[in-house]
């Protein structure tokens, strides 16, 4: 449960009155893991609430909050649920390194500690409004795409069309969620465009790249774009969406880099004068071109 | 503010230190293997040695306010559980004596780091306990351009500014925290001071002499014109990058010596009894600086020097009103290893100003 006065029952305010934050910014509160779901291979999603049961702090679609296992490692990881779920958070975080190397062993009732949120998240009030949105995801990258997802289908109102493009390499590294097959497709203006990089026995879906693939389904030029993947899959990507028209102030997108404080002091995250904790992680493409490119 | 100018005579200078660290630290340039640092005074140990005649300190006095290495918080964990655990070292009212310039004005640029929201409580408990006494340069060195920021030598900000001349050091409150501390040694010792207020001839002559000597300085005129936002990416693009990073071995002395370097890592150790997380300086020169489990960013040298002299003279700038994260106070001409610093750079990127 939410310590907070609210009822986290189909409240329709995003309230910011949630649990007392440290003064300290740097100074973690505990998280429990309730639940870890196996999606691909190399990707599990972790459930995470306050000890007491609840969301760990209030936050915004595309915020990210900073993990740790003490002695272990403290990195930055993008909220992959949605700020409407009161129950609980969810972190999709890939195998890739010493501290999710950590986090893929461990079990339901782990501890781990939590700060944040992190980061400017996606204007989900403000640009994202009344428009057609047009999600590309690839990979690991639906995780952060995923929050706004859910936030935009609980405020359904708020948005026009919804359409969501996914690519992975197989069919196994599909994030297996639950959403993406029986619930997404189903809702009223929504669609959903799955592909995979190689034909595969048993894959009746599309097959391709994600920026060809974007081509081919020769989307209206009035959507918004929220576009996240790894580095080559945004390069080519953006690249398709210029081409087919769509300019860069359409579109927006999420960076990561090397984080240690989260709040813009460390001197890590830079890319020109801007820091990706504080001033990102969410940029619309026409603000990168103003930076060095050095990410 | 006060403008009252007090003077004690030279040689009673020890009486002085004493009645400030009667209840409190008191940080001196001291001299310790060879070699100076703000260290704390001891007024029971004679043979601690005072160099008021040495500029600048090996490391600059921002470790009081941001030191190389402190306890952040502590953990347990015991199975799957973890229970934090709140160490970090309380901070007591301290004064540090001697801070030249540079280093005074370092802090400001610091503050506009670790100030803005959201505030960094370490350092904001240690500016808001730490009485900051300046001293003016009486011989600027070769190495300093201050002048270059707008930095007066021979007026130095803090909450009091002490000036040597004449056999006496003069003492001038400027902030509350200043006369505060004023106040206190003069209810300690009515006689410490005298008030020399209106008889400041020889102080006046000093500061005269200070600026007659800065205005004959190898780096006076130096121009940082060209340094600014709009020209970020052409400054960024610049080919001169490469050739001056060459002479660069990444060792990381200019940004451990310099006051207004501000990057820090934060790292856990197992104390054998549970886990201890601690934050200390880093150094953007460094090859893992930016590494993470997917790649690097910045692979090699060019790229990291490229960064440190960008963010100085560009990037800080753009985020703070055009203010350089620079001082001149000239520590990374005196200790880079191979003759490499900021005002090379300066020189060779910034354009026909400085031809």
């Amino acid at each position: 449960m939410c310590s907070c006065s609210c009822s986290h029952e189909g409240h329709e305010h995003d309230h910011n009155h949630g649990h007392e934050h440290h003064a300290d910014a740097l100074i973690p509160v505990i998280g429990v893991v309730t639940d870890i779901r196996v999606d691909t291979p190399d990707v599990k999603t972790f459930r995470v609430t306050a000890p007491e049961g609840g969301i760990c702090f209030e936050y915004m679609p595309g915020q990210c909050a900073m993990l740790s296992i003490p002695a272990v490692g403290e990195a930055m990881f993008s909220i992959t649920s949605s700020p409407t779920n009161r129950e609980f958070m969810e972190f999709s975080i890939k195998k890739c390194g010493t501290l999710t190397d950590w986090l893929h062993q461990i079990e339901p009732e782990q501890e781990l500690t939590i700060r944040g949120p992190y980061g400017n998240g996606f204007p989900v009030d403000d640009a994202l409004a009344g428009q057609d949105l047009l999600f590309i995801a690839g990979g690991i990258g639906l995780a952060p795409l995923r929050s706004v997802i859910n936030y935009c289908l609980h405020h359904r109102d708020r948005y026009g069309s919804i359409d969501i493009v996914y690519g992975a390499r197989s069919s196994s590294d599909l994030v297996d969620i639950d959403e993406l097959k029986n619930i997404w497709p189903t809702l009223e203006n929504t669609n959903v465009h799955l592909t995979i990089d190689r034909e595969e026995e048993g894959w009746d879906g599309h097959v391709g790249f994600v920026p060809s693939y974007v081509k081919e389904l020769d989307f209206s030029l009035d959507k918004t774009v929220l576009l996240c993947g790894p580095p080559i899959m945004i390069k080519f990507t953006l690249a398709s969406l210029q081409e087919m028209g769509f300019d860069k102030t359409q579109v927006y997108t999420t960076m990561e880099l090397k984080m240690k404080c989260g709040v813009g002091k460390c001197g890590r995250c830079n890319i020109g004068s801007k820091y990706v904790c504080k001033d990102g992680p969410v940029f619309r493409c026409d603000e990168l071109d103003e930076l060095p490119d050095e990410y | 503010m006060s403008a009252q100018i007090l003077t004690v005579k030279m040689e009673n200078i020890g009486n002085l230190f004493k009645a400030i660290a009667a209840d409190q630290k008191l940080y001196l340039p001291l001299e310790q293997a060879g070699q100076v640092q703000f260290l704390p005074y001891d007024p029971a140990d004679d043979s601690q040695k005072v160099r008021l005649d040495v500029l600048n300190t090996v490391r600059s006095a921002k470790d009081l306010f941001f030191p190389q290495s402190e306890n952040m918080v502590a953990f347990k964990k015991q199975g799957k559980k973890i229970d934090i655990i709140e160490n970090r070292e309380k901070v007591e009212a301290f004064t540090v004596f001697g801070v030249r310039a540079c280093d005074a004005r370092s802090f400001d640029i610091l503050d506009r780091v670790f100030l803005s929201e959201p505030v960094d409580v370490s350092y904001a408990e240690r500016r808001a306990r730490g009485t900051v006494v300046t001293l003016a340069c009486n011989e600027p060195e070769e190495t300093c351009f201050c002048e270059t920021f707008g930095i007066d030598a021979a007026k130095p900000d803090g909450d009091i500014t002490t000036w040597i001349a004449d056999g006496l050091l003069w003492w001038q409150a400027n902030t509350n925290k200043g006369v505060k501390l004023t106040d206190k040694l003069l209810s300690v010792d009515a006689g410490l001071f005298v008030d020399s207020t209106g008889e400041a001839k020889a102080l006046e002559e000093q500061q005269e002499k200070i600026r007659e000597i800065i205005s004959q300085l190898p780096l006076h005129g130096l121009s940082l014109e060209y340094f600014h936002k709009e020209e970020l990416k052409t400054i960024f693009n610049s080919p001169k990058w490469q050739e001056l990073s060459e002479a660069c071995i990444g060792c990381g002395t200019c940004t451990f010596v310099c006051p207004t370097c501000q990057c820090y890592d934060i790292r856990d150790y197992d104390t054998g009894n549970g886990v201890q997380r601690y934050r200390c300086w880093d150094s953007c020169m460094y090859s893992d600086f930016v590494m993470m489990a997917h790649g690097n960013p910045r692979t090699s040298q060019v790229e990291r020097f490229r960064q440190r002299f960008m963010h100085k003279l560009v990037y800080y700038p753009a985020n703070n009103e055009g203010i350089f994260s620079c001082v001149g106070c000239g520590r990374c001409l005196a200790k880079c290893p191979s003759s490499m610093n900021i005002v090379k750079v300066a020189k060779t990127i910034g354009g026909e100003a400085n031809v």
